[in-house]
């Protein structure tokens, strides 16, 4: 089992309906937030080209996070979703420094939250909040090894692409193109 | 052009708009550390060449820092821990691929070994010293004759611990900055250094003092090495690493680089030191002191300008 996501960067439209569901749904502290929207404008004026793009952990298959723990805190779950045991974890920023993305922070209680990818929900045969309440239905949640999942579905036909791939991580949110 | 924009908003504390994790506590201990392995570094070797009669001050009493600067040191990680209570849960596990862990472990061992180090010279520094119950004077005992095992043991753990400072940051590979392999070999040089300044500074006898200060050149020549080619290497590489390497070469940390770290941390104390062996009489204080500014200066800067580098896309 391998959970991943695709994000469709030509359906999103911003809305960030994501971003509050996930605040909700996972008690976020205020002024924090798990994911985040990007948008992305390149070109020269008048030829500009806009990118839209809801970010998150990328659930790393080669997490520097995790290898970077000294306490074991950092850990895989199920189907590689990485997430923090928060008895574990001393705060010392190492995982935060480690991450390309920016995904960590420091929850005010002390130690690093992130996203989960929904794991309580996900075990329960749901999508994550933020897959749940899209209001384009953007994003696919699902196992890449099940062919018939909404995301190996989504991805088979579209090109696509990763964040910073060259960094090494083998992230597992794929943008599609 | 590229311009990109959080739409949905995010200001995260320490996160945003760039990273801030890291405070004053790590780059102090990171000098603390490199110093305390510098001068272990040194006691040891003279101990296992058999020169203690000749360097009293770097065997006996420049090793009483050690234990002082390391404890200050592992103060201020505690200080930086955000989940404070659970720090114990760094000793109830060993994890090979985390730099972090090593450290910890490392000075869990080298911490108590200097300061049974430095608890053996009490004596011989303070003759009227006594330890009062018998138990203690027969542990001293023991630990005298075995010096040499004891100088073997933390000659390797003070080389781990300087060169674990460096490794720290450079195991980050989301941080070009730090993202480097030379970043070992640099810290643990500069971290000798430092503690070869230490000892100079306290040393009584002048040949001592002299001879600390030729290696202290060596050190600085083979720092002054790595910086260059630290920078070639940053140019040589890829975007992000020239971007980081631009911070120094016209962005915000090129005066404070190259003008407290390079010239006054290091050009100016060696040529002081080279007037000093042709016979001059320069005050130690001033390259000692210089050399000290700029170790400390040196992990400030890479401390916060790594955090400031970053992926981009």
């Amino acid at each position: 089992m391998r959970y991943a996501m695709a994000i469709d960067t030509r359906k999103c439209v911003g809305c960030s309906d994501c971003v509050v569901a996930c605040q909700v749904e996972n008690n976020v502290p205020i002024g924090y937030c798990r994911d985040w929207v990007v948008e992305s404008t390149s070109g020269t004026y008048p030829v500009l080209q806009t990118e839209i793009r809801s970010e998150r952990c990328n659930h790393c298959d080669n997490s520097p996070c995790v290898r970077c723990c000294p306490t074991g805190a950092s850990h895989f779950e199920q189907g590689g979703i990485v997430t923090v045991t928060h008895h574990k974890c001393i705060g010392c920023g190492a995982c935060i420094q480690s991450c390309p993305y920016d995904a960590r922070y420091s929850h005010p209680d002390g130690y690093v939250d992130k996203c989960t990818f929904c794991l309580h929900r996900v075990v329960e045969g749901l999508k994550p909040a933020c897959v749940s309440v899209c209001p384009t239905k953007c994003m696919y949640f699902g196992d890449l090894e099940d062919p018939n999942s909404d995301v190996s579905v989504a991805i088979r036909h579209r090109n696509y692409k990763t964040l910073a791939p060259e960094a090494g991580t083998k992230p597992q949110i794929f943008y599609l193109l | 052009m590229k311009e990109e924009l959080f739409v949905s908003g995010r200001d995260i504390p320490n996160i945003d708009p760039f990273l801030n994790i890291w405070h004053w506590q790590i780059p102090m201990y990171l000098f603390l550390g490199g110093l305390a392995a510098g001068i272990l570094f040194f006691a040891s070797l003279f101990t296992i060449m058999g020169k203690e009669k000749e360097m009293p001050t770097t065997v006996k009493r420049a090793t009483l820092l050690v234990p002082i600067a390391l404890s200050l040191g592992l103060f201020f990680l505690f200080l930086d821990l955000k989940h404070k209570l659970w720090f114990w849960q760094l000793y109830t596990t060993i994890r090979l691929e985390s730099p972090m862990s090593w450290g910890a472990w490392t000075l869990m061992v080298i911490t108590p070994l200097s300061m049974v180090w430095s608890a053996s010279y009490l004596k011989e520094l303070w003759p009227a010293w006594d330890w009062k119950f018998k138990i203690l004077d027969d542990f001293e005992k023991l630990v005298i004759k075995n010096r040499k095992g004891l100088a073997w043991a933390m000659i390797i753990l003070a080389v781990i611990l300087g060169i674990y400072t460096g490794i720290l940051l450079s195991a980050f590979n989301a941080r070009p900055l730090w993202n480097t392999s030379l970043l070992g070999p640099l810290f643990l040089v500069s971290g000798m250094s430092t503690g070869a300044a230490t000892i100079m500074w306290m040393a009584k006898d002048k040949s001592e003092r002299l001879l600390m200060s030729k290696i202290d050149l060596l050190l600085i020549s083979i720092e002054l090495f790595f910086i260059v080619h630290l920078f070639m290497g940053f140019l040589a590489s890829n975007a992000v690493q020239i971007e980081a390497a631009n911070l120094f070469l016209g962005g915000a940390f090129t005066v404070s680089f190259w003008g407290f770290v390079v010239v006054l941390g290091l050009i100016v104390p060696a040529l002081l030191e080279i007037l000093e062996l042709r016979g001059y009489h320069i005050p130690v204080a001033i390259p000692a002191g210089l050399i000290l500014f700029g170790g400390m200066m040196f992990r400030f800067i890479m401390v916060e300008a790594g955090q400031i580098t970053r992926y981009l896309y």
